[in-house]
């Protein structure tokens, strides 16, 4: 395929990550990034010993009130006297995190890496973290659904979807979350006329088309050939994988469909030799904190043609049983450690096509995209992963 | 295991409350640089101008400029003084308070595209029912008193926009500026 | 004790693509104790736009950028998003960050040129200590628990550093001041250095401690400043500059972070990161280490097994200028100057982050074999 030659292929053969929570009372950081990466070697039956580097990510710092904690975490994930970086790519931190550690494989530095996300909002007051008072700038948006409320309105008259589309995506994202063991919110009694009826915070969005603040951490084992052959689990494959940034605001900016997440798409999907993404591609773990970027990103990802994202969301074609699952775990409407959700995602379409996704899993599912993305719609990083090995 | 099995497992420890939560207080103290295009904004806004800046390259015309064209990674100096009206071409209704913002909620927090800039300036819409505003409104400024400003440069010194009564603008002039 | 261990699982480790990589630019602002009058990216576009000019280079011909920077320094939340502003980051980029020094953005560069996704990388880092106090806020890297809310300030931690290798016999006042006095000496050549001369030894021992047995002249000055650099792959490199400085070696490593359990007189994890740069294979004639106390260039020395035969920070180091977040890249960046010059033949580089050389960074750069 395309991926550049001469690269290790990467696989996923270790996966782990925390029940999502609104406050985990019970661990420190350290205690919570530990359990997730511990899940992670246990499933791929592996030590801290074999591990070579970890690389961590997370979003920003005053989250936790804690500067650089990779530092007082080496500890906590055997790192100690091993190589450790630092990723911070605002909310595709997870994603991008993953990347890196996915390359330091394919470039064959080192054999096995841990990479490891989180977020443990419950230490400190994420909305604070957020907006921190600059004096000559008028504080205006309350939170970052302040901030994106005013796309979803451009998308919403760009492409004339009906005002229901965002209750759908939310109440199925729920309904998914309920068979997904980790996720933050099990709603048993939720209905679609609750979340139509929930009162809106920054109209367009209502408090139930939102993300929870959660407490968790994900983490997962890359390894190359000889680590994969070795593993006791069938393991994922990465098909392809890309990153991409735009300037956070701009003359010209797509704020509804972004040109970076179009760039980064292609990019993935030209790696991965896929050409016609909505045929080939089984099942989709994007990263939508507020519900209508569900169909806002299924057109920016090549799913949709300009338009008709939300067409699909009302033809029930990204439900569990339609032909393009989204967010069978539940994404980031149920679990938003903010770090960690670009890992989740990316280690849930691992899962998927591992066929080790549970209750939640896809059946058949061959090729599935993790996406994420952050800042003011900016920074976008996704992965392919496929059941089978991508020269084989 | 959870925090409370563990502290079984130790017999010294045995009946002991877990610690679930330590508050500690820490302060910092920051003084933040605007920089000198947010300066020159800054300070026009305190003379009730809008001072914007072109990039000469792609000839774009920011609001507030950073000093830097994002898209060309060049420095903006031509500054532009641009008019005092504009058009909405985006906004919600924020329900929830913002922390530090003198605002009753609910409110309109829009982006308005002045004439002649290419990037909409972020901006509360009052002095009009909020099922009232709609996109391609005209809007223009509504300025503090001096008395009522911080004492320091501030994009508070714009109280917030108002309709103009002016008709709607034509889609075409903001189509791609959002 | 914690001890580091030196074997690796991974049988592949280290057994690379062998794409050579090396350093093609280098630019970094005249650093100062405060650039108030700058926002953070009007302090970092002149360097991105001095290494483009080097090579002639423009931002679309960049095959992957990535920095370095803190948060907490600049005292906001994403701050790193509006430095990209400089890039000029359209059409969209390959572009990556780490909350790290900008050394290890370049240790993620150079993997991803080494993956053969890229030929070219842009790298930058920057820090603007001036907006708070770094000596304070240096303090929330401690762990959170058990450490930060003793507020043990990076001076007073360096103290009980220095304070531990005096114990040791392995210095003294004396020739700390000696470490001091040659560095600002040294930078007196530098035009970007902050601190640029410096009094005698005698001097210096008369003045009142800091935080004994620290005094003024054993710490870095708080610095505002920037760095960039270009990174490129073979012929490509070649291309870009006469005389390239080849990456031969970079690993980083870190110990455990509670200075009580560790032995603060040694750093087994610089030692450990430059055997597997392999800086022990040869002679190096150059050392830009990141020690911004003087204490730490003795314990890096002897980590190194430097001889007098090298010649360590011949740009002043960090006692001469040190912009958190950006000194260690500037060390990479020294040392592949001295290359590009003609000046140095193999020259290793070192970065260092966390209290007390909790992790570091070796590089080891040569120029062309003739």
């Amino acid at each position: 395929m395309s991926r550049a030659t001469g690269q290790e292929p990467v696989a996923v053969v270790g996966i782990g990550q925390t029940k999502h929570v609104a406050a985990r009372q019970d661990v420190s950081i350290a205690g919570l990034v530990r359990e997730a990466a511990v899940r992670a070697l246990e499933d791929a039956e592996l030590t801290w010993a074999d591990i070579d580097a970890v690389v961590i990510g997370k979003a920003p710092d005053f989250f936790e009130g804690v500067m650089m904690p990779e530092l007082y975490l080496a500890d906590a994930l055997g790192a100690v006297g091993k190589p450790m970086l630092r990723v911070h790519t605002a909310g595709s931190v997870g994603g991008s995190t993953a990347l890196v550690a996915a390359n330091l494989v394919a470039a064959r530095v080192h054999g096995t890496v841990l990479t490891v996300a989180f977020e443990k909002q419950s230490e400190s007051n994420a909305m604070w973290g957020l907006s921190l008072p600059v004096p000559f700038q008028a504080p205006l948006t309350a939170g970052a659904g302040g901030f994106f409320a005013p796309h979803v309105r451009a998308y919403m008259r760009r492409t004339g979807a009906p005002d229901h589309i965002g209750s759908l995506v939310a109440f199925k994202d729920r309904r998914n979350a309920l068979k997904n063991p980790y996720a933050h919110l099990h709603e048993k009694d939720l209905t679609l006329e609750k979340v139509r009826a929930a009162p809106m915070l920054w109209d367009p969005i209502r408090y139930s088309e939102t993300c929870p603040s959660s407490d968790g951490a994900c983490a997962m084992v890359l390894t190359g050939v000889q680590g994969a052959a070795r593993a006791p689990r069938r393991p994922a494959w990465m098909h392809g994988g890309a990153m991409r940034s735009e300037p956070t605001i701009f003359a010209g900016k797509d704020y509804v469909s972004p040109q970076a997440g179009r760039d980064c798409a292609a990019d993935t999907y030209h790696q991965a030799g896929v050409v016609d993404p909505r045929r080939q591609i089984d099942v989709v773990e994007m990263y939508v904190p507020f519900s209508w970027y569900e169909p806002m990103w299924l057109e920016n990802l090549g799913f949709a043609d300009q338009g008709e994202g939300w067409k699909l969301v009302e033809a029930e074609v990204t439900e569990m049983d339609g032909d393009l699952p989204v967010n069978p775990s539940g994404g980031v409407l149920s679990s938003n450690p903010i770090g960690a959700s670009g890992m989740i995602r990316f280690a849930e379409a691992a899962l998927q096509v591992r066929g080790a996704a549970g209750e939640h899993q896809i059946d058949g599912a061959r090729l599935a995209l993790g996406h994420a993305y952050g800042g003011g719609a900016q920074f976008f990083s996704m992965w392919l992963v496929g059941s089978e090995r991508p020269d084989s | 295991m959870n925090a409370a099995e563990l502290l079984a497992t130790v017999p010294a420890l045995a009946g002991a409350e877990p610690v679930t939560r330590v508050t500690i207080p820490a302060r910092l103290d920051y003084t933040y640089s605007p920089g000198s295009a947010q300066t020159r904004f800054l300070k026009a806004l305190t003379e009730q101008r809008l001072l914007g800046e072109r990039c000469p390259s792609c000839t774009r015309v920011y609001i507030p400029a950073r000093g830097v064209c994002p898209t060309c990674g060049i420095v903006t100096n031509e500054q532009i003084e641009l008019p005092h009206i504009g058009t909405v071409t985006t906004f919600c209704i924020v329900n929830i308070a913002a922390k530090g913002l003198d605002v009753e909620v609910p409110y309109c927090y829009a982006y308005v595209l002045l004439d002649g800039a290419h990037v909409g300036l972020h901006a509360r819409i009052g002095g009009i029912p909020h099922d009232q505003v709609h996109v391609g409104q005209r809007v223009e400024p509504v300025w503090r008193e001096p008395a009522a400003r911080s004492d320091q440069p501030s994009l508070a010194a714009i109280s917030h926009f108002r309709p103009t009564g002016d008709p709607d603008a034509d889609p075409e002039s903001y189509r791609r500026w959002m | 004790m914690t001890s580091i261990q030196g074997a690796e699982a991974g049988a592949e480790a280290g057994q690379g693509s062998r794409r050579d990589v090396a350093v093609v630019a280098f630019a970094q602002t005249v650093h100062r104790r405060s650039t108030d009058r700058l926002s953070e990216v009007e302090l970092v576009l002149p360097v991105l736009q001095d290494v483009l000019k080097q090579t002639g280079l423009t931002t679309d011909r960049i095959g992957f950028t990535c920095s370095g920077s803190s948060d907490y320094l600049a005292g906001r939340a994403f701050s790193f998003t509006m430095a990209l502003d400089g890039v000029g980051a359209w059409p969209p980029i390959s572009e990556s960050h780490v909350e790290m020094d900008g050394a290890w953005a370049l240790y993620e560069a150079w993997v991803k040129l080494r993956t053969g996704q890229a030929d070219t990388a842009l790298v930058y880092s920057y820090g603007k200590s001036s907006p708070g106090s770094v000596r304070d806020v240096l303090t929330r890297q401690l762990d959170p628990y058990t450490l930060a809310p003793l507020w043990p300030d990076a001076i007073a931690l360096a103290a009980l550093q220095t304070q531990a290798a005096i114990d040791a016999g392995l210095t003294d006042e004396r020739a700390l001041a000696a470490t001091a006095v040659r560095s600002r000496r040294a930078a007196e050549a530098n035009p970007h250095a902050q601190l640029r001369g410096s009094a005698d030894v005698g001097e210096l021992l008369e003045q009142p401690y800091e935080v004994r047995p620290l005094r003024r002249h054993d710490c870095p000055p708080v610095s505002d400043g920037a760095v960039a650099v270009i990174l490129a792959v073979g012929d490509t490199a070649r291309a870009l500059h006469p005389r390239p400085a080849w990456i031969r070696g970079i690993d980083h490593r870190i110990e455990a972070h509670q200075p009580g359990v560790r032995d603060l007189t040694d750093s087994p994890s610089t030692r450990l990161a430059a055997a597997r740069a392999g800086a022990f294979d040869a002679p190096v004639d150059t050392a830009e280490l990141h020690a911004p106390f003087s204490v730490q260039e003795l314990i890096l020395r002897r980590a190194l097994g430097l001889s007098d035969a090298t010649e360590v920070n011949p740009s002043g180091g960090a006692l001469a200028a040190n912009p958190v977040m950006a000194a260690g890249l500037i060390r990479i960046g020294e040392a592949a100057a001295r290359i590009h010059r003609g000046e140095s033949r193999r020259a290793l580089a070192h970065a260092t982050s966390g209290p007390c050389l909790q992790q570091n960074l070796v590089a080891v750069l040569e120029g062309e074999q003739s």
